[in-house]
């Protein structure tokens, strides 16, 4: 299984009830692998796309309300999105079991950034559970809500693109039954007016003790001894593998602490700091542990790892990189010949996004280029040769509200470029504020019915777009539907330069289905027909 | 016994599906098995690899280190050298010579065959060549299976078997269409080795 599989199949076993999410690589297998699950269409878990990651995280704190168990997974940068609901979910507690999984994604594979969510969970107070292989990413998931009902808080479960990604062998518990509909014991526990806020906050500090208490006693962290003292290693979720990898038969000569549960179990780093001349920290992500034990001055603990330079500051960590922070020989195959070129990623031919930006270049051009915000989606690949058509790509929805910035300093024609699925994620408010203002720019959402990046999900803004439009205010006059094919060229180049011309607020919908899904769609026909 | 393989491509030609052959034989001779696999943004069109890795212990990292994969598995040459500082002294690569052009600077083709000439174990097979001549262009990576069948430690049957399995909903015929391209790669890589 791969581990987003591992995870969702725990979480079946484990008793949910229903699992909230918003696509994101490495995180999108985990809520399509309970589409799939024969036990989840039997129980009729919870299983659609949320259209975006605050709107899943509280659809899943409003079914822990009512007393069963729910998952809610997004990729990093979704916790930012989430990142109130997400806060405020530590004090307002858990009543069913409740477990986000956030999947990080070191060295920037497909994302923005590489942010540690480890850092995110310890601003709010919540405990992590982080997976050293698809088997513990299974069984942190099942037990995971047991966890949470114990001590009335949701708690994180933190994968990384190499864990999501990789495969290898599961065991599966026993099922568990579903929990009944139970509301909270106390009836304001999720009313988080000051005065109960200021009382629950304190709870939230007390059960930090506790939290740890269960990190020292946790089958995720085991402190394994070895003679060699002259330094003890902390090896975080994947990092216990790669460093096994550079042992024979895994049998490394140092102390060692495979860490697995946060918050961080004091009593097995204090042991190690005593009995150890120094510690090395190997951890994906940023430097959490690391820091943690350094501190500010780095007076004290002889601590290495990222900050040292005994391991990258950045980027995901691999065997090699851990050899080499243990000052182990290596040997290389031959390097990569010069002439082997990159290969980046690019439109599928025949993709829509193709012709709107053909089409949206040769009017941008009458103006000079450089004042085109667009967002996250397949349709950023247009930042690259030939069309270097973009000049903005920061978080969803970020287009408009970028766009409308820039108009408002003075940049005209100021165009926004969004996709349909990013659109319902972000973009609605932030057009509600150029409708209010109606801010001179063109929005232009490149419509192709599905969220393609990400692998061709069910889209929320199917059948919806222009009507949201109009309903939050856009005129009618502006709203603009086009057909991106070749044929419609000059048509479309007139539109949009009619569009860009208006001293107002305009949308054009360029619509045109995926060429992907539309291919999927095909062979689903014809297999019908066979059969 | 270990056998650690990297299997290399363009996004779209389907090298999971002869990941998934291998990983199916191999869990018939109940060996360990771990694979890390490319999702997401770098499928579309972008160069694509994954790490598989088998054994008879337990496996400990996902990703196979440098200078230690046993065989490089390619379905388009360039690929295939993208990942060489990976291949250990006595390790192989299988590449496919069918080049999949979608960037305007890829190198000549004559360039791109001589790197890979100057490796010391390799076997360069046009596979979609020998597939077409079956009579089924879509088994070209069966015909890679094949030739790279040699050298994985998996006896020839039991990757058979494994196919069997995998196809075999398919109808007969499918099953036995891949079953000639694995064993016309096959024939080539003892011919050429
Ligand atoms: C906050 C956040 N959530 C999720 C993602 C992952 N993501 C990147 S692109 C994308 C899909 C966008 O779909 P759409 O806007 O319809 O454009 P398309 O790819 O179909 O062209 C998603 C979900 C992200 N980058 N940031």
């Amino acid at each position: 299984m791969l581990g987003d599989e591992a995870i969702a199949q725990g979480a079946i076993d484990g008793g949910m009830s229903g699992i909230y999410a918003y696509p994101g690589t490495p995180s999108t297998e985990i809520l399509e692998f309970v589409q799939h699950a024969p036990l989840a269409k039997e129980r009729n878990i919870h299983r659609l796309w949320s259209t975006n990651e605050k709107t899943a995280m509280e659809c899943g704190l409003g079914m822990s309300y009512a007393g069963k168990r729910v998952m809610v997974c997004m990729k990093h940068v979704g916790l930012n999105v989430a990142a109130d609901p997400f806060v405020n979910s530590a004090i307002t507690g858990a009543n069913g079991g409740l477990i986000y999984t956030i999947a990080d994604d070191p060295s920037m594979h497909s994302s923005q950034n590489e942010q540690d969510s480890r850092a995110l969970a310890k601003f709010a107070l919540i405990p992590v559970f982080e997976p050293s292989n698809q088997q513990e990413a299974y069984d942190m998931a099942y037990s995971g809500f047991q966890f949470s009902e114990k001590y009335k808080l949701p708690v994180m479960l933190r994968i990384t693109t190499r864990l999501a990604h990789s495969r290898s062998g599961v065991a599966r518990k026993e099922v568990k039954p579903e929990n009944s509909v139970k509301l909270p014991e106390n009836p304001t526990q999720f009313v988080l007016l000051p005065a109960i806020a200021r009382k629950q906050y304190k709870d939230l500090l007390k059960k930090q003790e506790l939290l740890e208490m269960e990190s020292e006693n946790s089958v995720f962290n085991k402190y394994i001894d070895a003679d060699n003292k002259s330094m003890g290693i902390i090896a975080c979720g994947l990092a216990y593998n790669y460093l096994l990898e550079n042992y024979e038969d895994g049998k490394v000569p140092y102390p060692v602490l495979k860490l697995g549960q946060y918050p961080l179990p004091k009593k097995m780093i204090q042991r190690m700091v005593n009995e150890c001349d120094s510690i090395l920290v190997l951890e994906d992500g940023y430097p959490v542990v690391e820091e943690l034990l350094k501190g500010f001055l780095g007076i004290g603990i002889n601590v290495k790892g990222r900050l040292d330079g005994t391991v990258p500051r950045d980027g995901e960590l691999d065997p090699n990189i851990v050899a080499s922070a243990l000052g182990i020989k290596q040997e290389f195959g031959s390097d990569k010949p010069k002439i082997v070129e990159n290969r980046p990623p690019s439109f599928c031919s025949g993709c829509g996004h193709i012709d709107t930006y053909s089409a949206m270049n040769e009017v941008v051009d009458r103006y000079g280029r450089g004042r085109v915000f667009a967002d996250i989606g397949c349709y950023t690949l247009a930042a690259l040769p030939p069309f270097n058509a973009i000049n903005s790509c920061v978080d969803m929805g970020a287009s408009v509200t970028m766009a409308k910035g820039a108009s408002d300093a003075g940049l005209r024609p100021a165009v926004a470029v969004i996709g349909d699925s990013t659109f319902t994620h972000s973009g609605i408010t932030g057009l509600l504020d150029a409708v209010v203002e109606n801010t001179p720019m063109t929005l232009i959402i490149s419509d192709n019915g599905t969220t393609g990046m990400t692998g061709g999900q069910e889209s929320n803004a199917v059948g919806k777009v222009e009507d949201i439009c109009k309903g939050i205010g856009v005129d009618p006059n502006h709203i603009r539907v086009i057909t991106p094919l070749k044929k419609n060229h000059e048509e479309n180049v007139k539109i949009m330069q009619e569009e860009f011309e208006y001293n107002g607020l305009s949308v054009i919908v360029s619509r045109r289905e995926c060429i992907q899904t539309l291919k999927r769609r095909n062979a689903m026909k014809f297999a019908k027909k066979m059969d | 016994m270990k056998t650690d393989i990297i299997l290399a491509g363009v996004g779209g030609q389907g090298i999971l599906s002869i990941a998934a052959s291998i990983g199916m034989a191999a869990l018939k001779i109940n060996l360990h098995l771990k694979q890390a696999e490319v999702h997401g943004m770098s499928q579309r069109g972008g160069d694509v690899q994954s790490h598989l890795r088998i054994s008879d212990k337990e496996i400990a990292s996902d990703l196979i280190p440098k200078g230690k994969a046993d065989i490089i598995i390619s379905v388009e040459p360039m690929e295939s050298l993208r990942y060489l500082p990976y291949l250990s002294p006595t390790g192989w690569i299988v590449t496919n010579t069918k080049p999949f052009i979608n960037i305007p600077n890829y190198p000549e083709l004559e360039n791109v065959m001589n790197e890979i000439k100057k490796q010391k174990n390799y076997i360069m097979i046009d596979a979609d060549s020998i597939a077409n001549e079956l009579g089924s262009a879509r088994s070209s990576n069966m015909v890679m299976l094949g030739a790279a069948s040699p050298f994985l430690n998996i006896s020839f049957e039991t990757l058979e078997q494994g196919i069997r399995d995998i196809f075999g909903r398919k109808g007969e015929e499918v099953v036995n269409v891949n079953l000639a391209a694995l064993k016309a790669g096959r024939d080539f890589a003892e011919k050429n080795r």
